[in-house]
């Protein structure tokens, strides 16, 4: 079968890394992230739906200094996630697609999941009277 | 060598008819995903540091104990389906790559039937 000069797909060992590209690796480890999330979602709803104490335990661990990195690195990558889910989204709709707006959108994307995690934590903090 | 063309030989060994089934899947259960997560987070932010048996009367609530579940159904999909995704580009030992593509398809099934059973118990009997 003739292939002819087609272009090659890139070969990541040598493929310079681009703002673009790192956001794109990043939205599968987030996504795999995720997915272990959902494991301690599962026991989560397992303990409340339980009668021992597991439920306070782990309210008491979520609330604890090592509990609140996990959980504020968790909802990054879940806010990440979304936020670059949608750019997706955009692009399967064939808006945004080129180099100048796929960079542009990345900004956004980042920017904005900060944003919304730093406004999900203040949030909470505050109902929790700041401590 | 044969004398057939090279589109006869492919011809028949492609997508099965179903490529874009996979894909679509993903986009679909991401769009309902987005609403749904925003509530999520946004109700467990709301029940920050409450009590065992408030929590247990929002999650027994109707409408809140049907949105979980559909959050749940979404979610455990499109976990599954992204899962499979960069497990297919990354294994490369062909009985490995199976085996563990089925494994997250079963584990998804698992996980998806036991939040459920975990909220329904919680609807039901408090």
């Amino acid at each position: 079968m003739t292939t002819g000069q087609r272009p090659l797909s890139p070969h990541l060992q040598i493929y310079k890394p681009e703002f673009t590209s790192a956001l794109s690796i990043f939205h599968r480890i987030t996504g795999v992230g995720l997915a272990l999330g959902t494991l301690l979602l599962v026991y989560w709803l397992f303990t409340l739906a339980g009668t021992g104490d597991a439920f306070v335990k782990m309210q008491t661990f979520w609330a604890s200094v090592f509990g609140r990195v996990i959980l504020f690195a968790w909802s990054y990558a879940l806010f990440y996630h979304l936020c670059n889910g949608v750019r997706h989204l955009f692009w399967d709709a064939g808006i945004g697609f080129d180099i100048a707006a796929a960079r542009r959108s990345a900004i956004v994307v980042v920017v904005l999941s900060l944003l919304m995690t730093l406004g999900a934590w203040a949030w909470g903090l505050s109902l929790l009277g700041g401590s | 060598m044969g004398l057939r063309t090279d589109l006869a030989k492919v011809r028949g060994l492609g997508s099965a008819k179903e490529g874009s089934a996979h894909w679509w899947s993903q986009r679909v259960t991401a769009v309902a995903l987005v609403p749904l997560i925003f509530w999520f987070v946004a109700s467990i932010i709301s029940l920050v540091g409450a009590q065992q048996d408030v929590v247990q009367a929002w999650v027994g609530t109707p409408w809140v104990s049907v949105l979980l579940i559909l959050l749940c159904v979404a979610m455990f999909h499109h976990l599954q389906l992204g899962m499979q995704v960069i497990l297919e580009d990354y294994i490369h030992v062909e009985w490995l790559k199976i085996a563990s593509v089925m494994l997250i398809k079963f584990l998804a099934v698992a996980f998806l039937l036991a939040s459920i059973f975990a909220i329904l118990k919680i609807a039901f009997l408090g």
